[in-house]
Order: C-alpha cells, then structure tokens, then sequence
C-alpha cells in the first residue's frame, strides 16, 4: 500500500540512529518531491542484521540540486532522485 | 585540484606508484590485501574447508558472473530503439524486458531511465557500488571510487566533463542515487545517422558507460 503519491512534497527525517541506514547523510532534513512508488521492499536497515520485519514502501523522491548544496554550480533545473524507505519521509503540510 | 580529488584520489595514487619500476609490468601478487580482503579469503577458505561450498561452485559463480556483460545492456537498449513497444514495457517493467531477451535479473528492481534533448540521466550508489550487475556485469572500479561517488551527486557537470562530457545548460541533469533495491538503467539517446543501422549493428554502438550516462554514444563511422 502506497502512503506517498507521486507529487506529493515530503520532508526527509532529519535523523542520525546508527546501524545500517540507506539514506544518505545528504539528504536528511532536505525536502523534495515523491516521483513514484517503487513497491514494498524487504527493509535493509532491518535485513542487514539477520532479523525480519514488515516489508516497507519504497519511493523515488527528486532534489533540486541547489537545495542539497549551498555552492551547487548547475543550472537550477539540475535534480538528484534516490530511492527512499518509508519510514524516513514526512508529510509536509 | 578540487578539494575533493585531493582527500580520495592523490594520496592513494602515490601510494600504489611508491617502490615499483613503472616499467616493470604488474605484480599482483604485491598487493597488500586489506582487512576486509582477507576476511573473504579467510571465509571462503573456512566454507571450503567445512564442506558447505566446493572451490569448484565458487570459480563457476565467478565464471557465471564474468560472463555477463555490457553488451546484454546494449541488446536491450538497441531493442528499445528499434521497437517502441518494446520500449514502452522496458519502461514499465525492466525485469520483464530484460527477460524477454534472456537476461535474468533476481532480487533487484530493474528501472530503466530515458536520455532526451531536455534530460541527462546518469547513476551513482553514493552508499557502496549497487549497479545492474545482473545486465551490465561488474561495475568499473571508478564507479566504486569514493571520488565518484561523492563528486556526481554534488558536482554532476564536472564529474561528466572529466569524461569528455559536455551536457548544454538548458538540459536538465538528473543524477539516480542508487539507494535501494532499484537498478537504473540509461537509455541513451540514440545517435544521428544510424536510421538504416540493424538492430545488431546498433547494439554493438552503445557502450557501458553511455548505460550508466556519464558518456553519450558516437555515432558511427562512416
């Protein structure tokens, strides 16, 4: 079940827990814009310790390159897209 | 020298050239390994030694895995270029298309992304190397770099230009950071005259780095 749709603007939890965490450093805190929903994916963060858990919404979320860096050089069109669990995207009023 | 080159890439250059005649050819068997090499030696050892794996299974895996290469990429993409069809359910569905022409794809997402005149796809796995391995085969070893990695999300432009790559302005860049279990594919765009070319024929013109879009294809040689 999807809980982001495509155009939806999303914030990334601006949070730092150890262990095996697939969103980049770069990206937490930075909004951006959900593009599509992958499908529901074993999750990594829980996978990657041996254990199971309950599968979790993947989604492709853009960034303007000029969010992520202070000193961007591109054009502002310039975007980066990563592959985000759930869990990790907040719902931006 | 940016910043960046100089903390991943020069003190590692100078330490690969330090003691060696540079006229001499490689002497792998030099090398140093490092922890994490030698616990993979150490493990495959321990299974070998166990029973559970025969020193056989892993030199036919690696066979396997050599086997595959770039140019299972290309008939996908020549095929996309010749059949829009074709191309619509590679859109829609990559682990079906690649399968269509024999190539299977397990455990991983397979998304192919379109180079037009208004955008420039290109990947990365900021994280580790996660690349289509199943279509393309192993990654090159600068994709692993930490240089590349840290440099295509932050200075896209430049990293490209390094490889001879010059994307105008008024193309929107678009860089895939490989985060998850989704592969990324690029389809590049397919070069000016080359309407008559076979499917064969066009296939052998598109390389693995135009399928990773740090590099547009040549068109052919007249």
């Amino acid at each position: 079940m999807s809980k982001f749709v495509p155009g939806e603007s999303v914030r990334i939890r601006d949070d730092y827990p150890p262990g095996h965490i697939r969103t980049p450093v770069y990206l937490r805190g930075k909004r951006g814009v959900v593009t599509r929903y992958f499908g529901d994916f074993a999750n990594a963060e829980v996978e990657a310790y041996g254990r199971r858990g309950p599968r979790k919404g993947v989604y492709g979320v853009l960034f303007c390159a000029g969010d992520l860096w202070g000193d961007y050089k591109g054009p502002a069109h310039d975007v980066v897209e990563a592959d985000l669990y759930e869990h990790w995207l907040e719902k931006l009023a | 020298m940016s910043a960046h080159e100089h903390d991943h890439g020069h003190a590692d250059d100078h330490d690969d050239h330090r003691g060696h005649d540079h006229n001499a050819p490689p002497q792998p068997d030099d090398k140093v390994h490092s922890y994490y090499q030698i616990l993979g030696i150490a493990l495959k050892e321990l299974l070998i030694e166990k029973g559970i794996v025969a020193a056989a299974d892993v030199r036919r895996n690696i066979e396997a895995r050599d086997a595959i290469t770039p140019a299972n990429g290309a008939q996908v993409v020549a095929r996309a270029w010749v059949d829009p069809a074709y191309k619509a359910r590679l859109f829609a569905d990559g682990n079906a298309a690649a399968a269509e022409l024999g190539f299977v794809i397990a455990n991983t997402k397979l998304v192919a992304v379109e180079n037009t005149s208004d955008e420039h796809n290109v990947v990365v796995c900021t994280l580790c190397s996660c690349y289509p391995r199943d279509l393309l085969g192993l990654p090159p070893s600068w994709y692993k770099s930490r240089a590349y990695r840290a440099r295509v999300v932050r200075e896209p432009r430049a990293v490209l230009e390094e490889f001879g790559t010059m994307i105008p302005d008024d193309v929107r860049l678009r860089v895939h950071d490989s985060t998850a279990d989704m592969r990324f594919l690029v389809v590049p765009r397919r070069p000016v005259g080359t309407e008559g070319m076979s499917e064969e024929a066009l296939a052998a013109l598109v390389t693995r780095d135009s399928m990773i879009g740090v590099a547009a294809i040549d068109p052919p040689k007249l």
